[in-house]
């Protein structure tokens, strides 16, 4: 990477020899002190319960189930921050994945397999897609219903929380729906639905790559504006530490093994011989967290790069200036719940994969976590402040409060009395933060 | 200094405006015209309709019944998309700012520039906020930060490059120096001199009878949703203008008693 300093072109260098903090010295070359003192929080509650728990928290095994544990809600987290930031709120995620989540198992197990025959290769993508259809529709009609009839999504959504839940369970008159498809399966991460030893590093490599040409173009893009660039040390910086992440989290995957007789199973469905010592086969990113890094990436940049972002943001911050500006603010609401519906059903997929089941109770309760997640990510419930890498790291800490009081054998009441006083704690920490900011 | 303002087709004529809000007329009516390089002041008490009738102009209120002549055509306005692409421009009260983004997004919000791929071309945007912003107000200098951080002249500062920017023909403002302190009212005064001078129009909406004075060439005056009248600043007195909005009496109706006792 060729080092050239910024030209000394625009006057808001920062002024040499005067004392400012790290913070300040941080924003001012665009990163988000937030998100950093964020990641201190999630490290440290990993140290902690590695130590309370006699080391089993930071250990391959655990950290891998954590990250398929915490896909469906931070798949679903992603749209639930643009629906927030744009002034609006959707109650009905829980429902909707129950809903979405029951036709897609009918679909797969009692009218596909007559239609298509048992086991073709294409049910698991009709599935899906019909799944995201639907859920894309259920995001349109209680959209327009907020958008242009004017009523409170609070209300819409309260009101599809019951109606989803209902539908639910009379898809398929209460009755448990399994076993899923064989492929669709794989999207819930089981014993095969991991990319495998190769395919992570690659998926890894690929992600290294990207992250040093986002970096590398951002600086050219500014270069040619004559604007200030960041100091080349922090790119550098910046650079190594995403790529040591990425590999890091790749390396950790790859550590995570076949259990011993499932290995023993494949090696004799693949004529493997089984080396002394036992056959350690390692399994590598699972689907659900692959499908969250595409979630993760394709929100980002929706919000980031496309006019619909930042109209959502736009609106979330002054609806009215919105509006003046020719913005057609009802269709971007519409949109918002849409976007949010069509992430419900990839959410309820993976859920159901992963069950191999669906039962009319799916997704019980999940519109709390998921709206947890956002806000603990530091989503603002008062509109036009949230960002997808917070959210997903929220989903992170909750799902990592979760896990660790589950291996220190805290039980489930003490549980969701911490995740209750964590919420409130994270958004009056955020609240107190954000008011010395604007000082 | 009139004559040459007083020849030519108006910039803008709005003719019989009615606005009407279950039925209470706010505008009643109306008929007003512009001419390029001309500053309008639109002055009237509160709710005399003056920010009703220029929203109808700017797209953000449809009106019952008038016509709008935009260069002695006859346009159609019902939303501020229609009014900025006849190059009026609305600078309001209230700014009109999303305050959670910085000054480049609040520049182009709804007329985003973009890549060859349909993605913001943040960069573009944020180097044509840079060199207007030169040009308007050089001690700007936030151009990454939240528009809500930044002083009620840099906010105006933000408003006005927004509305400039787009080669505005025809600019509204709405109280365009109530907010500020006097050496920003002295800038954005400068500024409306200046705009003047290149042949742009503007409508001025103020309650400071002295700024009006200071600026408009003409002076029209609304009451209860109605015109009293227009008037050429040279040919009047402030006391005559403010017997216009408090009774509703143009300069040769009103008596000298009524003039005194607008003082009493």
């Amino acid at each position: 990477m060729s080092v050239v300093e910024a030209p000394p072109t625009q006057p808001d260098t920062l002024e040499p020899g005067s004392r400012r903090s790290l913070g300040s010295y941080l924003r001012d070359n665009e990163i988000d002190t937030r998100m950093v003192g964020m990641i201190a929080v999630l490290l440290a509650i990993w140290v902690v319960f590695h130590f309370i728990s006699g080391g089993t928290f930071i250990t391959p095994r655990n950290l891998w189930n954590l990250s398929v544990q915490t896909s469906s809600i931070a798949i679903m987290a992603t749209g639930m921050v643009l629906v927030i930031v744009s002034r609006n709120i959707d109650l009905s995620v829980g429902s909707m994945v129950g809903t979405v989540g029951m036709v897609m198992a009918v679909l797969q197990v009692e009218w596909l397999p007559p239609l298509m025959g048992l086991g073709n290769q294409w049910i698991w993508l009709i599935t899906l897609a019909i799944g995201v259809v639907l859920g894309a529709l259920i995001g349109a009609f209680q959209g327009s219903i907020i958008a242009y009839v004017g009523v409170p999504s609070f209300i819409v959504t309260l009101g599809g929380l019951l109606v989803w839940r209902g539908f639910a369970w009379l898809t398929a008159s209460g009755r448990t729906i399994a076993p899923m498809d064989a492929a669709f399966q794989l999207l819930g991460g089981g014993s095969n639905g991991s990319l495998g030893e190769t395919g992570s590093w690659i998926v890894g490599g690929v992600a290294c790559v990207g992250i040093i040409a986002f970096l590398v173009m951002g600086r050219r893009r500014r270069r040619k504006f004559g604007f200030r660039l960041r100091p080349t040390w922090l790119d550098v910086v910046l650079g190594v530490v995403g790529c040591a992440v990425v590999l890091g989290a790749v390396w950790v995957m790859n550590s995570y093994y076949l259990p011993e007789n499932l290995a023993i199973q494949y090696a004799e469905e693949n004529d493997i011989p089984i080396p002394e010592g036992g056959l350690q086969i390692p399994l590598g990113i699972p689907y659900p967290v692959l499908i969250l890094g595409g979630v993760a990436l394709a929100m980002t940049f929706v919000t980031n790069r496309l006019r619909f972002g930042r109209y959502v943001f736009s609106i979330g911050g002054n609806p009215e200036a919105a509006s003046l500006a020719g913005i057609k603010t009802k269709r971007t609401i519409v949109k918002t719940f849409m976007v949010m519906g069509i992430l419900v059903a990839i959410s309820a997929a993976v859920s159901i994969a992963r069950l191999n089941a669906a039962v009319s109770g799916l997704g019980t309760l999940n519109e709390l976590y998921v709206i947890a997640a956002a806000v603990i990510g530091g989503t603002s419930l008062a509109g036009g402040i949230g960002t997808i890498p917070g959210a997903i790291l929220g989903a992170l800490v909750m799902q990592s409060l979760q896990s660790g009081m589950v291996l220190i054998g805290v039980g489930a009441p003490v549980q969701d009395v911490a995740l209750g006083v964590v919420l409130v704690t994270a958004v009056a920490i955020d609240s107190i933060y954000r008011r010395r900011a604007a000082r | 200094m009139n004559g040459s303002t007083a020849n030519g087709t108006p910039l803008v004529e709005m003719r019989d405006m009615s606005v009407s809000f279950g039925g209470v007329h706010a505008v009643k009516d109306v008929t007003i015209d512009l001419r390029p390089g001309e500053i309008l002041g639109l002055v009237g008490g509160n709710g005399a309709g003056k920010s009703t009738l220029i929203k109808t102009l700017a797209g953000a209120q449809r009106a019952d019944s008038g016509e709008i002549f935009v260069d002695g055509k006859e346009v159609s306005i019902t939303t501020p998309r229609d009014a900025k692409a006849y190059g009026i421009e609305t600078i309001y009260q209230t700014l009109a700012l999303a305050d959670n983004q910085d000054a480049p997004s609040n520049m182009f919000l709804g007329r985003e520039l973009r890549t060859r791929w349909g993605t913001l071309d943040d960069s573009a945007m944020e180097d044509a906020t840079r060199k207007i912003m030169g040009r308007l107000n050089p001690r700007f200098q936030k151009f990454k930060e939240p528009v809500a951080s930044l002083s009620g002249g840099q906010r105006q500062s933000v408003a006005i490059a927004r509305a400039v920017h787009f080669n505005a023909r025809i600019l509204i403002m709405d109280e365009p120096t109530a907010a500020l302190g006097p050496a920003e009212t002295e800038q954005v005064r400068e500024l409306m001199r200046q705009l003047k001078s290149e042949g742009i129009g503007i409508i001025m909406i103020s309650h400071d009878i002295h700024d009006v004075f200071d600026l408009a060439d003409r002076i029209s005056v609304m009451l209860q949703g109605k015109l009293v009248g227009t008037v050429n600043k040279d040919d009047v007195t402030m006391d005559e203008v403010l017997a216009m909005i408090i009774i509703g009496k143009m300069p040769e109706e009103v008596t000298t008693k009524e003039l005194e006792q607008l003082h009493g």
